[in-house]
Parts: C-alpha cells; sequence; structure tokens
C-alpha cells in the first residue's frame, strides 16, 4: 500500500477496495483527501498514505434534475433528482460525493450539518467498472 | 505578494463592441467576431487602418469541443486580414476573454506593441443541452465531475452554503434575477431583453389565445415560485438563477496611452488590471466567498489606487444568481454576509448607488463564456462614456467603473477597472 504513487488512480483503486484514502504531510502533518503529492501549506514531497474512518457532516449540496448523461443512465431525471454535496470528514478535510438516503425532491428537508457515513457505490463491471464516493445519515 | 504591481506604461482603451448575444442557427463564430470587430471600429472616432493592430489575443474556451476546431488564434487574425501579425488564444474557462484582455494589455505596458485587438467568441448553441453541459464540466475539477455535480449543481450547493451561513434564501436570489432582467429590457443586445413582468404578460397572452386557463401570479416573486414556470435545475438553482447558452463575441482596441488621443478624444484607461487563481470545490475552507476574486481585486485595487467605495458602476460574473452576491462581497462593494440585502434594498439596481450588471449580467445579456469577460468591459465602455442609451447609469461625473469575471468553480478570476479622465 505504502508503494502507490499519491495520485487519482491511487485513489481510485483504493475506492474500487472500499477504502478512502488521503495523504498526510510527514513534516507538517496536514490532511489532503483526495491525495496531493506536494504538501500545499509547507511544500514538502513526504507524504504517507491515511485512511479515512468514514463519518463526517454535510457542508454544502444539491438536487440535480438535469444531470451529466452518466447519472441519467441510472435512472435519475427531472422528476427524480439526485443528491450531491461537500462533506467535512471527522478528521478535517473535505470532499465531495453523492448523499444517498435523502429525498431529492424535498430539499427543504435535508439540513446541513447533519451526520453522515460513508459508503461505496461500485457501478459497471471489468474494465469499465468505477466506485462513487458516497455518504448517507447516519 | 511582494511589492507593489506596476505598469510599465499607461494602457488606454480606444474602441470597443460586441455582437449581438443570442441562439444563431446561421451565425458562425467567424460571422460573430466581424460583428463585433464592426461595431467596435465605428466607435473609433478618428478612424483605425487595421494595418496598425500589432497583434490579436482572442479568448475561447470550448470551440475545440463545439465546433471541432481549438485553433481560433489565426482563424480570426486571417478574418480580419491582420495575417502574418501574431494571434494568441487564451483559454480560462469562461473569463477566456478576461485574459485576453490582460495579455493585451501586459504587451502594451511591457513597450513591446502599441496597438493591439483584444477579443473573445464562443459558438455554443448548435450543440443539445446535454452536450453543452458536459462541455462545460472541462472547467470543473475531475471530482466534482464523478460526484455527479454540473455547473448550475456547484453553484446550486455553494448556495446552500451561504444560505446557512448568512440566513438568505431562494426569495433573496429572486431579486437578483428580477434586476437583471429589468436590466437587459433596456439592452438590444441582450439574449433576453425582456423583464420578467413582460415574460408574465406573455405567458398569460398565450394561455389565452389558446383559450387555456391563463395563469394568475400576483408579481414577479409569485412567478419565480411557481415550479411549472420556474422549474428546479440544480436546487435551490432554478431556470432563472443560470444564465443561457448562448452565441457571441466582443472585442475592445487598446493602445499605449501616448497613442490613445489618435484614434479618439474620450479614451478610457486601464488602471487595475488582477487576476487569481482558485481551488475545487472540496479544498475551499469555505464555500461562501472566492478567493481568486479576492486576490484579483486587491491586485486590481493596489494598481489603481481606487478602493471598492470608488467603483462606480460594476459588471460581475452573475453565471448564476448566487454567484452575483458572492462577487459583490468579495470586491469589497458590500460586507461578507450582506450582498443579498444591499440587492434586497435596490442598492444594485440601474439607479441605486451601486449599479451593478446594467447590461442584465450574464444572466439575460447571455453568456458565450469566451465572449463574456470583453463582453462586460464592453458595458462598461459605454457606461463610462455616457452611450449606455436608456440604461445609462444616472450617476453625475460618471468615470471610474469595473468588470470582474470567473472562470470554472473559481479556478480563474480577475478585474479590470477602468477610468475616463
Amino acid at each position: 500500500m505504502e508503494d502507490r504513487p499519491f495520485n487519482d488512480i491511487s485513489y481510485e483503486r483504493f475506492l474500487s477496495e472500499d477504502k478512502l484514502m488521503g495523504s498526510r504531510c510527514q513534516k507538517c502533518d496536514s490532511l489532503f483527501v483526495p491525495p496531493r503529492s506536494i504538501c500545499i501549506n509547507c511544500h514538502s514531497f513526504e507524504m504517507k498514505w491515511t485512511e479515512m474512518k468514514g463519518k463526517g457532516k454535510l457542508v454544502a449540496f444539491t438536487c440535480i434534475a438535469i444531470g451529466p448523461p452518466f447519472m441519467m443512465r441510472e435512472g435519475f431525471d427531472r422528476k427524480h433528482p439526485y443528491v450531491t454535496g461537500v462533506v467535512e470528514l471527522e478528521e478535517g478535510a473535505r470532499v465531495v460525493g453523492r448523499i444517498e438516503g435523502v429525498d431529492g425532491t424535498r430539499p427543504e428537508n435535508i439540513e446541513i450539518g447533519i451526520p453522515l457515513k460513508l459508503e461505496f457505490l461500485h457501478r459497471g463491471e471489468g474494465a469499465n467498472s468505477t466506485t462513487f464516493l458516497a455518504f448517507r445519515p447516519s | 505578494m511582494r511589492g507593489q504591481r506596476r505598469l510599465g506604461r499607461g494602457v488606454a482603451m480606444v474602441g470597443a463592441g460586441m455582437s449581438k448575444f443570442g441562439m444563431f442557427s446561421d451565425k458562425d463564430s467567424k460571422y460573430l467576431f466581424a460583428e463585433a470587430f464592426h461595431e467596435m471600429v465605428s466607435t473609433i472616432d478618428k478612424g483605425l487602418d487595421p494595418k496598425d493592430i500589432d497583434a490579436l489575443y482572442l479568448g475561447n474556451f470550448t470551440n475545440d469541443f463545439f465546433v471541432h476546431q481549438g485553433h481560433w488564434g489565426p482563424i480570426v487574425s486571417d478574418l480580419l486580414g491582420l495575417a502574418p501579425r501574431p494571434a494568441t488564444r487564451t483559454e480560462g474557462a469562461c473569463a477566456s476573454s478576461a485574459l485576453a484582455f490582460r495579455e493585451g494589455v501586459f504587451a502594451i505596458a511591457s513597450g513591446f506593441y502599441d496597438v493591439v485587438l483584444v477579443g473573445g467568441v464562443e459558438e455554443m448553441s448548435k450543440r443539445s443541452t446535454e452536450e453543452v453541459t458536459q462541455g462545460l464540466a472541462m472547467a470543473a475539477s475531475p471530482y466534482e465531475v464523478k460526484a455527479g455535480f454540473t455547473f448550475p449543481g456547484v453553484f446550486g450547493a455553494i448556495a446552500t452554503a451561504y444560505f446557512a451561513k448568512y440566513g438568505a434564501s431562494r426569495e433573496h436570489l429572486m431579486n437578483v434575477t428580477i434586476k437583471s432582467h429589468s436590466n437587459a429590457r433596456l439592452n438590444p443586445k441582450a439574449q433576453f431583453n425582456v423583464s420578467i413582468r413582460d415574460i408574465m404578460d406573455q405567458r398569460i397572452a398565450k394561455a389565452k389565445s389558446k383559450g387555456e386557463i391563463a395563469p394568475t401570479w400576483g408579481d414577479e416573486k409569485e412567478f419565480l415560485r411557481d415550479p411549472r414556470a420556474n422549474p428546479v435545475v440544480a436546487w435551490p438553482m432554478h431556470l432563472f438563477d443560470c444564465c443561457p447558452i448562448s452565441d457571441g463575441a466582443s472585442c475592445a482596441l487598446l493602445v499605449s496611452e501616448e497613442l490613445a488621443r489618435d484614434f479618439t478624444d474620450d479614451p478610457l484607461y486601464v488602471v487595475g488590471i488582477g487576476q487569481g487563481s482558485g481551488k475545487g470545490l472540496h479544498a475551499k475552507e469555505d464555500l461562501t466567498y472566492f478567493e481568486a476574486t479576492r486576490y484579483a481585486a486587491q491586485e486590481a485595487y493596489g494598481l489603481s489606487g481606487f478602493k471598492p467605495e470608488d467603483i462606480q458602476v460594476a459588471e460581475v460574473h452573475d453565471c448564476f444568481s448566487i454567484a452575483e452576491i458572492l462577487h459583490i462581497e468579495d470586491l469589497g462593494f458590500f460586507k461578507q454576509g450582506e450582498g443579498y440585502k444591499a440587492v434586497a434594498e435596490g442598492l444594485t439596481r440601474l439607479d441605486g448607488p451601486k449599479p451593478i450588471n446594467t447590461s442584465g449580467g450574464l444572466k439575460c445579456k447571455g453568456h458565450p463564456v469566451g465572449a463574456t469577460g470583453i463582453g462586460q468591459l464592453v458595458e462598461i465602455w459605454k457606461q463610462l462614456r455616457g452611450e449606455a442609451g436608456d440604461r445609462q447609469v444616472p450617476i453625475r461625473d460618471l468615470r471610474i467603473g469595473a468588470a470582474q469575471s470567473l472562470g470554472g468553480t473559481g479556478g480563474t478570476c480577475t478585474l479590470a477597472i477602468l477610468e475616463r479622465r
């Protein structure tokens, strides 16, 4: 695990293994999710992988009625909007991900600050498989 | 930043023009640019010999994707008969021509060139809405795209964070939309030059002519609350919070300060210019402001010596209604968290103390992305010279205006300040 380069390819592979991984600067302890290979705080190149526990809270969200083709193929449309948002992890870093288990047609019932837990959505098969980062109310 | 920003010599804007913005099945990028150039030439009182143009800087974002042709600098140079003089394309997503303007200013300030044409062009409407959405997503971060974010979605999420922090609501965003439409009603170049009231009247008349029951909206906000009239796109962004898909072009002629009066007796001077870059949505510490705009503003104010309160009229990048509120705060016109109140109080109206987006903004004037940055400066050009017609701001001694652009989700932000002397 330690040998994987600190980039988006590794990040995606970890997701497919049900792991949300970030990089932590060995010099100043700054945390980056998705990983960065260069610390933007102290500009060190010394990073180590660290796994997130998967707990967080909702910072911002949107309910999308007109989405890109890959979301429409999952069955979302104007009558069935999906929810996506920004989540602040317990460890302090923020990530963007789908928000599951909430009603996209009732945005007024979705509250900023609600506690969320991580889940992984595996879609497609073989070479076309992708894992989407998602959260749902805990 | 280390030290004070400075220009090697003064730069003046001596001409400006734009095509009509809209969706045109019969106009291509070259035709649109020719239209803008034609208007620009007509504004140069003492005439322009195109042979005097030393170089072209052209902003364009997505013609690679939408027109399958990426190399637009020389195409436009050839169109205008400028070849073999150099042509450079700039890309900064929706701020692409704001970067062309900046490069043009630097080229003259450095002393390298004396006369530079800067412009922007975009041709978007011949593609489906899905293709345009996908093309514009090229300006977002890959993480946002994968999470299903669209551009209305990014600004929708920003709005929810702003609402939660400052107690604003959708009703406040409606004030921005209503104002943009009432300004655009007075702008013949605007894609939607109708007020919300005009649209309501048209819909009522249409229903009556079909023998249907006419809708009975009490006022503009009731119309905007009606999901049949104003459906959700990416909550809380609804149709009337979003700029349209547009085709269009814009351009301006920049010359060294000492040459300005050879072209016109009424030049504008580029006194402030700034640019910043920003991070993706997940990496921002706070979603309710754009650090890139604040940086650009600091640079431009520092260079000009002017303060936010000195800016008398401004165009800001209202790709979505919430963006206008964030920008007027980031530029220091209003305090953080109070922009929505200023709009509600009418302070940003055409007849208010700080008129914002007198052109109708991106929402109503249209947003042909690569043409927008200089399109905004065309409006400031008209306002400062007193040539804005029915939408001329009634401020006396109008002499300082500014235009702010944003690319992507705040990845590239700019501010330019113009002064009439």
